[in-house]
């Protein structure tokens, strides 16, 4: 008797769940009127566009209040392996979806459709105390692929480098190892460079962020909206004789910040029902404006 | 006469009726603990068969020489390399690291539990340490970044205090609630007779606790040890938080690292599912099985032997 009770308990607990996922996956089944917009819709993807997202979900889930955004960011490649395998709304990416995997998501039926939604001014930091205050990208190239393993060599202290990245998840490794580590668009471009062995991966963004704040000899590459008053912004040259430039909204607007890039959603065809409600939004005045809060660079 | 027998074989068919009950539960009982039972087995087997069917295939595309002592892991370039070493050497050094401390703590704390500490204490302090195992990793990966990697930074004087030292002095912290409590139970099994025999001998606690009570609990402690390197060896969540992340093979514990299991984790999110990446994860979680497979083999073997050896010295 004791038992089938337990059963039965279990059983409702389980339909119970089933029936909650089930509601839970309703989708973009909502009309899309402004009025009674609703539906519930997932972003994954980039640790770098999810402080922007979650901006753009809470103020969206205010104006619509029967919508429900659920945003998470472990990494632009899980977002796009995501939206591969069909499991994401929207995938948010610090990078541009590679010729393969469009491939593996057309094997799967799916047709990614991209949209730029704000832009990033990618910063290099280092610990306040680092004298260093200018690199150019040939000299970060040599710093993570392990070749330049002391800060005297680029005019700092002696001291060893702890070079941080993050790990293969993140849209930003992807983009910081093309740009920067392969030096892209640069006499010395070599697509064989691989970071070194001496480099730390990181599982997010702010751990790196924090790791530099607590270490004197550490360098990482946060996008802008990480960077805090306790870590220091690095001016990129592009090449040795080029003027060095900070990050900031303006440099990136005017394109003079050298490793400036998009940030991206990513979508199974043209947006429609509450994705495109949501994406309209993100693009619009009012969105846009809420880019420069969190700390990026709005499009316009 | 007649009545009296009318009652019996109503009571006969009563308790026949009520046997057949009996038998149909007990069938009923039994067709289940045999469905578990199989269960059990046909989920095990599944999971070797699906690392099997997931990791054998990216040998076509890597030898699995080259798989093992590659030391090159890129798998997110075009093309990509997978080369495991230094995520196999670095899993040894925390592990290493891990058992060094816990065991040496873990065994001397749980004899003095069972051999020293009166029993209002033991049955305080046990609890409390079981309790430890209770604590989520990720909390224990946070206590790490925040309290220990400072300290091992300033202690070792090293570049960066995420290491595999930091990880695997944490994993100890992780493992010790099961190796002092499957400890404490075997020290508590061994017979009083056994210390009443030493101490008849004039032996003094100490040597009591040496030469008797550990020798005769070994085999739990063994297992105890076992299940700790299995933790060890297993977790996920905190090396990946504390042990650095450097892709280079690690020459000592003091270097950043990444342990299996933490590229694992950093790697599965982006990896679609059936491409290479994939493939070579599947192959990861393969050896790690193979891994933790043998070290309950060799304890089995070393088990074994030990009970023998201490059986012909006339103990039990």
């Amino acid at each position: 008797m004791k038992l089938s009770q337990s059963w039965l308990r279990l059983t409702l607990a389980a339909l119970l769940v089933a029936v909650l996922a089930v509601a839970g996956c309703g989708g973009d089944s909502g009309t899309p009127t402004d009025n009674d917009l609703s539906g519930s819709i997932k972003v994954i993807g980039s640790n770098t566009v999810t402080p922007l997202t979650a901006v753009w979900a809470e103020d969206f889930m205010a104006i619509h209040p029967k919508v429900n955004i659920a945003v998470s960011g472990p990494g632009s490649g899980v977002g796009i392996a995501s939206l591969i395998n069909g499991t994401t709304d929207i995938c948010q990416a610090s990078r541009k979806i590679r010729p393969t995997e469009i491939n593996q998501a057309q094997a799967n039926g799916v047709d990614p459709y991209e949209t730029q939604v704000a832009t990033d001014a990618l910063s290099v930091v280092v610990h306040p105390s680092n004298p260093v205050s200018q690199l150019t990208i040939a000299q970060l190239s040599a710093i993570y692929t392990s070749q330049i393993t002391n800060w005297n060599e680029v005019g700092g202290k002696n001291a060893s480098i702890v070079a941080i990245a993050r790990d293969t998840n993140s849209g930003t490794h992807v983009f910081f190892k093309e740009e920067v580590v392969q030096m892209k668009g640069l006499p010395q471009e070599d697509t064989s460079l691989e970071y070194g062995p001496s480099v730390l991966f990181l599982p997010s963004t702010s751990e790196g962020v924090e790791q530099v704040a607590a270490n004197p000899n550490a360098i990482f590459y946060p996008g802008l909206g990480y960077v805090t008053n306790e870590v220091n912004a690095l001016g990129i040259k592009k090449t040795p004789d080029d003027p060095a430039v900070a990050p900031s909204v303006e440099t990136a607007l005017d394109g003079t910040y050298p490793i400036a890039r998009p940030l991206l959603y990513y979508t199974d065809g043209e947006p429609a029902g509450v994705s495109k409600a949501f994406i309209d939004y993100c693009l619009s005045d009012e969105g846009q404006e809420k880019v420069t809060d969190v700390g990026y660079v709005p499009l316009h | 006469m007649v009545e009296r027998r009318a009652s019996t074989t109503a009571a006969g068919a009563l308790q026949q009726s009520l046997r057949r009950r009996w038998r149909w539960r007990e069938r009923v009982i039994e067709a289940w603990i045999l469905m578990a039972g199989v269960l059990a087995v046909v989920v095990l087997l599944g999971i070797v068969v699906l690392l099997l069917k997931e990791g054998l295939p990216v040998f076509a595309h890597t030898p699995p020489w080259e798989f093992l002592f590659g030391t090159h892991w890129y798998p997110v370039s075009e093309p990509p390399t997978f080369g495991i070493a230094p995520f196999f050497v670095a899993t040894l050094w925390v592990t290493l690291v891990a058992t060094a401390i816990a065991v040496p703590v873990g065994v001397g704390c749980a004899a003095y539990l069972s051999e020293v500490a009166p029993t209002a204490l033991r049955e305080t302090l046990k609890p409390i340490i079981e309790m430890l195992a209770g604590i989520p990793s990720v909390v224990m990966g946070f206590i790490g970044l925040l309290l220990l990697s400072p300290l091992v930074q300033s202690m070792f004087n090293l570049n960066t205090g995420l290491c595999g030292l930091t990880a695997g002095i944490m994993l100890s912290l992780m493992s010790l609630p099961i190796i002092v409590s499957v400890s404490e139970d075997a020290l508590g099994a061994v017979p009083n007779e056994f210390r009443e025999a030493s101490y008849a001998l004039g032996a003094t606690r100490w040597e009591t606790i040496r030469h008797v009570c550990i020798p005769a609990a070994l085999s739990g402690i063994a297992a105890a040890t076992m299940l700790g390197v299995g933790r060890a060896i297993g977790e996920t969540m905190t090396v990946l938080m504390v042990a650095g992340g450097a892709l280079a093979v690690p020459v000592s514990p003091t270097e950043p690292m990444m342990p299996m299991t933490a590229a694992l984790a950093s790697g599965i999110g982006n990896a679609v599912r059936g491409g290479l990446q994939y493939q070579a994860l599947f192959a990861i979680g393969l050896i790690l099985f193979i891994m933790t497979l043998s070290v309950n083999l060799v304890a089995d073997r070393v088990l074994a032997r030990q009970k023998r050896r201490f059986g012909s010295g006339g103990g039990r």
